[in-house]
This record gives structure tokens, C-alpha cells and sequence, in this order.
């Protein structure tokens, strides 16, 4: 009978069949798995913690009264109060906000990934402003927001326009939604950069070949395979955007405000900034606490909706990239 | 089956100088080609025929494949690359400054190593280029589309699912539709980068008789590992080495008596 006998260089194996069985009982496999088990269970002890107390809290106090109605000024009361207006500004907010750093930042991207050399001076000092965006705290970014959109770019359109009174020289809806697409605009680029990575260049030469502009490779073929990732980083910025206080506190939100906003040059009134108004303001701490509660849980739920719209948009493109095209 | 219509290309002179007697319709002069500073191609000179295959075999990193990337000017996508020496296509100049490189990849098409189909429909895949070139009306795209999987020997499989995704192909399918898309603008010479490497030996002799097929209608160059291949299917021959040109000629010869030791040598398997 042949036996293939084994290569020198390896231990011999004691017995024939059982070598691959462990022998011992492996301790630092067991800790080393049990370490990571235990890590991930404290952090979703932790959310889950979060959730149960907002939830149990805050449940109670949730009703269709209490999501669909304008408040009076004294908005502390249980009994009458509402976050209509609250829901309202978020939501125009954050999709204003969509509206300008998604194509500002997808562009910026392609910039990047398809047209920039890659080594060159300038595309190295840009690619530290985008990563050095990303650092910066959001209050700077509310501050800049006031600085640059309100008292420059809107004193100057006044004066342009000759208004008589400040209409977009002052805090506005549409402030505030640009001051967010400033500060999320890294997120929306390293997401598009990174799905414009992934395209094979195989698809981007095909196409050349055929005849194709760089322009035309770009619209045609790379944009399509891009999109999903795009949205990602759209559902990123969202996510983020949607709960930040800092960078609208000096460029649109409202303490109150009787009727919902008309117009992108009404300020607001937004979620997250009546969570902070309602705990620090009150002046009856034990009646305000379940509307507070449900405050919170209202900003949660509607952050994780507008989460499942973006979902559900890039499930349906990568379906249709997958089928057709 | 009528012929297709398609803008007309406008590279003057082109074709009415290269179908005059006997005159070559590719002319590599003189051709240096440089990565930064090291020489991938030395002083080349070769003159390539019309309605023929022409293999270019030799060792990896012969410059085979980059020689093939000059006639159709991928090589402009890469940085630092410099070009000295001339290529004459049908007596025009393709590195000239007046050249249209979007004209140029219209009559010179390529087909990779890698087969590339991209992620739309069979349908989608061959109408590309055409679309590209201003085609819209359905029925010279729908003409066009069974023309070219015809033309390509992938109709019969494919008829019935036009418009289902190209992915879902064979990869030796994949390769013929890569073909289908680049015979569907109608170039007049194809590139082809190593076409069956990845491909198991079944899907290799299809495309190797579709090679065959092809050359009726089109001038075909093929770069090629396979000493086989370049043998069952092609004209003439040019064996590279290390960037130059060792030897070139009609195949039967270079396979059966070379000029030179070294062509002999990698043939017959000594080396490479």
C-alpha cells in the first residue's frame, strides 16, 4: 500500500485519523472569544438601557394630540402641549439639507476619484480640508454658520435686494440647512469616494474603448454602479444631522414660534433644541419630565424613519442594478 | 441581413489608402515607449495587414500588451507615459495632435483580458457604443444588437433573454457578448488582449473560431500566452522580448523555421 509519508519539516503526528482533532482545551482561544462576546453585549446593553427608559418613559405620554399640535407659548404644560412644529422643522431641515450637500458632495468626489491627480499638491491639501471637516466640533460649524451665511451672504443679498428690513440677513431655515450641509458634506464625500473606488476599472476601460468620453464613462456606467454607496453616505449625514443642536442654535432655530414655517427665510422650531429647552427651562421639573420623555422618543423614531426611506431607496436601486441596469 | 447605417467617421483618406494594393493598414514606425524613465518598448517597427490575424506572443513583460494599447491609445489614461516613433493607421498618424481619440477607439476596438460586461442587460451591453455615437431609433439598435451576437456566434443562446442581466452569463459567453459590443460600432480592427485566458478550453475554441470568423470583416490583432493559439489561429506573427521586436512574419514560418535562435527557443517551449 502506498502512504504518502508527511514533509519532514512537520511534528509527527501522533496518531493516524486524529490529527486534526484539538487535544487541549485551548485557554486564551476561549478567553479572547469570550472577551469580544463580552464587549458587544455591553454595548448593546447600553442601547438597550437607552431605548427601555426612553420607551417606558415616554410611551405613555406619546398621543395623536401630542403629535399634531402647535403649542401655546407655555409649552411646559402635559396637558396641552405639542410638538407639530418641532417634527415639522426637523424633517425641512434635514431635507433641505439632502438637497445641497449631496450634489456638492458627490461632485466633490468625482472630483477626486476621477479627474484630480492623484499625487499632485492640490489634491493632497484638499483631501486633508475634507478629513479636517470632519474634525471639526459642531458648535464651530453653527458659529460659522452665523458668521459666514447670515451675516455675509445674507446682509449682502439684503443689500442687494434692497429690502428695507433684514429678510435673509438673519436666522432662516435655509441658514441652518446649509450650515448642516457644511458640516456633513465629509461624510456624503468619503462615501462616494469610496463606492467610486469599488467600480472595477475594467468597466471605466471598456467603455473608453468603446469610444466613450471620460464624461460619458462617468454618467453612464460609474455614476449607476455608485449610487447605492451614495446613499449610504446620504443616510449617513441624515443620521447625523438630524439629532445636531450646535450648528442650528445661531443660524434658524426657534425657542417658540406660533405657526409652522412658510418660507426657507422662517426660522423654526426643531426637536432637538426643545429636548435641551424643555430640561433646562421648565420651571416645573416633575410636570415637563414625561413630556420631555416623549419628546426624545418623538426625535428617535423620526431620525429612524427617515433612516428607512433612505434604506428602502438603496435597497430598490441595488435590486434594479442587480436585475437590469 | 441589411446592413447598418452608422454616423460616418470621419478620419479622412483612411480606408482608400490602406485597401491599395498590398499596403499594410497598420504601420508601426520607429516606435520607443516610455514608463517615466525605463524603456518599455525599444525602436519597433512592424507593419500589420489588413483583414488578417496578427499574433504578438512572448514572455510576460515583453511589452506585447502595451504595443497593443498604442494602436487605439489606452496607454493616454496612464501618467508619465511618453511615445516616440510614429504609428500610421490607413496612413494617418494617431499620435498626431488633430486626432480625435474618441474617432480613433471608434475604428479601432478593443476586447480584454479580463471579459468586462457592464452591469445592464445583454440588449444594453452590444447597444452601448451605438448609443454613444447618437444612434436612437429602435429598430437600427434592435438590427444592430442580433447582428453583432449573431456576428459574435452568442445569438442562439442568448435570443431569449435580451434583456436579462449580462452577469448572469457564462464566463465564456461574457467574453463573446465583450466581442459583440465591440463589432457593434463597426471598427475596422480589433484588439484583442490575451481574449481567452481566463477561459476553460471548450470556451477557448469558440473564440478561437469566432477569431477565425471575424477576420472576414475585420483586422484583428491578438496578443496571446497560448504558442497554440497563436499558431491555430493567426496570419503572422511578431515574437517580443523585453521590449523589442525579435522577429515577425507569416506564422507558418515563425513556428516552423525562425530567423533567429531566440524566437526558435520560445516556440519550441525552452523558454519563456
Amino acid at each position: 500500500m502506498n502512504t504518502i509519508n508527511p514533509p519532514q519539516y512537520l511534528p509527527e503526528t501522533p496518531q493516524a485519523g486524529r490529527h486534526f482533532r484539538a487535544e487541549k482545551f485551548d485557554f486564551w482561544s476561549f478567553f479572547f472569544s469570550g472577551l469580544t462576546g463580552l464587549a458587544t453585549l455591553f454595548i448593546l446593553g447600553i442601547l438597550a438601557v437607552i431605548l427601555t427608559n426612553i420607551v417606558i418613559n415616554g410611551w405613555s405620554a406619546i398621543s395623536w394630540h401630542f403629535v399634531s399640535t402647535i403649542p401655546k407659548k407655555d409649552f411646559f404644560d402635559a396637558r396641552t402641549t405639542g410638538v407639530l412644529p418641532m417634527i415639522v422643522g426637523t424633517t425641512i431641515r434635514v431635507f433641505v439639507m439632502t438637497i445641497f450637500v449631496i450634489p456638492v458632495g458627490v461632485i466633490t468626489a468625482i472630483y477626486l476619484t476621477e479627474y484630480a491627480p492623484n499625487t499632485s499638491f492640490v489634491t493632497r491639501v484638499i483631501r486633508a480640508a475634507v478629513n479636517n471637516l470632519a474634525g471639526v466640533p459642531s458648535i464651530v460649524f453653527g458659529l460659522f454658520g452665523l458668521g459666514f451665511f447670515i451675516n455675509f451672504v445674507g446682509k449682502n443679498m439684503d443689500a442687494l435686494l434692497h429690502n428695507p428690513s433684514a429678510v435673509w440677513g438673519q436666522p432662516a431655515l435655509i441658514w441652518a440647512a446649509l450650515t448642516l450641509a457644511v458640516m456633513t458634506l465629509p461624510v456624503v464625500i468619503v462615501a462616494t469616494e469610496e463606492s467610486l473606488k469599488a467600480i472595477p476599472p475594467g468597466l471605466r476601460e471598456a467603455s473608453l474603448a468603446l469610444g466613450a468620453t471620460k464624461l460619458e464613462t462617468i454618467w453612464r456606467i460609474v455614476l449607476p454602479q455608485a449610487l447605492p454607496g451614495i446613499m449610504t453616505g446620504g443616510i449617513l449625514a441624515v443620521s447625523r444631522a438630524a439629532g445636531e443642536v450646535a450648528p442650528i442654535l445661531f443660524t434658524g432655530v426657534a425657542y417658540y414660534m406660533a405657526s409652522l414655517p412658510h418660507h426657507v427665510t422662517d426660522q423654526f422650531m426643531d426637536l432637538g433644541y426643545h429636548v435641551f429647552v424643555l430640561a433646562t427651562q421648565s420651571p416645573n421639573i416633575e410636570q415637563t419630565r414625561p413630556i420631555l420623555y416623549a419628546t426624545v422618543l418623538v426625535l428617535l423614531m423620526l431620525t429612524f424613519a427617515l433612516n428607512i426611506v433612505a434604506i428602502i431607496i438603496r435597497a430598490r436601486m441595488r435590486k434594479k442594478l442587480r436585475a437590469l441596469g | 441581413m441589411a446592413d447598418i447605417t452608422l454616423p460616418k467617421i470621419n478620419l479622412p483618406e483612411a480606408k482608400v489608402t490602406a485597401s491599395a494594393a498590398g499596403a499594410p493598414l497598420i504601420a508601426i514606425e520607429q516606435l520607443s515607449l516610455y514608463y517615466g524613465a525605463s524603456k518599455a518598448l525599444k525602436n519597433i517597427s512592424l507593419n500589420l495587414g489588413e483583414k488578417i490575424v496578427t499574433a504578438f506572443i512572448g514572455p510576460s513583460g515583453c511589452g506585447k500588451s502595451t504595443l497593443l494599447r498604442c494602436l487605439n491609445r489606452m496607454n493616454d489614461l496612464i501618467d508619465n507615459v511618453r511615445i516616440e516613433g510614429a504609428i500610421k493607421i490607413g496612413g494617418h498618424e494617431i499620435y498626431n495632435k488633430d486626432v480625435d481619440v474618441i474617432e480613433l477607439r471608434k475604428r479601432v476596438g478593443m476586447v480584454f483580458q479580463k471579459s468586462n460586461p457592464f452591469p445592464k442587460s445583454i440588449y444594453e451591453n452590444v447597444a452601448y457604443g451605438l448609443r454613444l455615437h447618437g444612434v436612437k431609433n429602435k429598430a437600427t439598435l434592435d438590427q444592430a444588437v442580433e447582428q453583432s451576437l449573431q456576428q459574435s456566434a452568442l445569438w442562439d443562446e442568448v435570443k431569449d433573454r435580451l434583456h436579462s442581466s449580462a452577469l448572469g452569463l457564462s464566463g465564456g459567453q461574457q467574453q463573446r457578448l465583450c466581442i459583440a459590443r465591440a463589432i457593434a460600432i463597426k471598427p475596422e480592427i480589433i484588439l484583442m488582449d490575451e481574449p481567452a485566458s481566463a477561459l476553460d478550453p471548450i470556451a477557448t475554441t469558440r473564440i478561437e473560431e469566432l477569431i477565425l470568423n471575424l477576420k472576414k470583416d475585420f483586422t484583428i490583432v491578438i496578443v496571446t500566452h497560448n504558442m497554440q493559439q497563436a499558431a491555430r489561429i493567426s496570419d503572422q506573427t511578431a515574437f517580443f522580448y523585453i521590449g523589442e521586436l525579435v522577429e515577425s512574419g507569416p506564422t507558418t514560418r515563425i513556428f516552423t523555421n525562425p530567423a533567429q535562435k531566440r524566437t526558435e527557443d520560445y516556440v519550441t517551449g525552452r523558454f519563456g
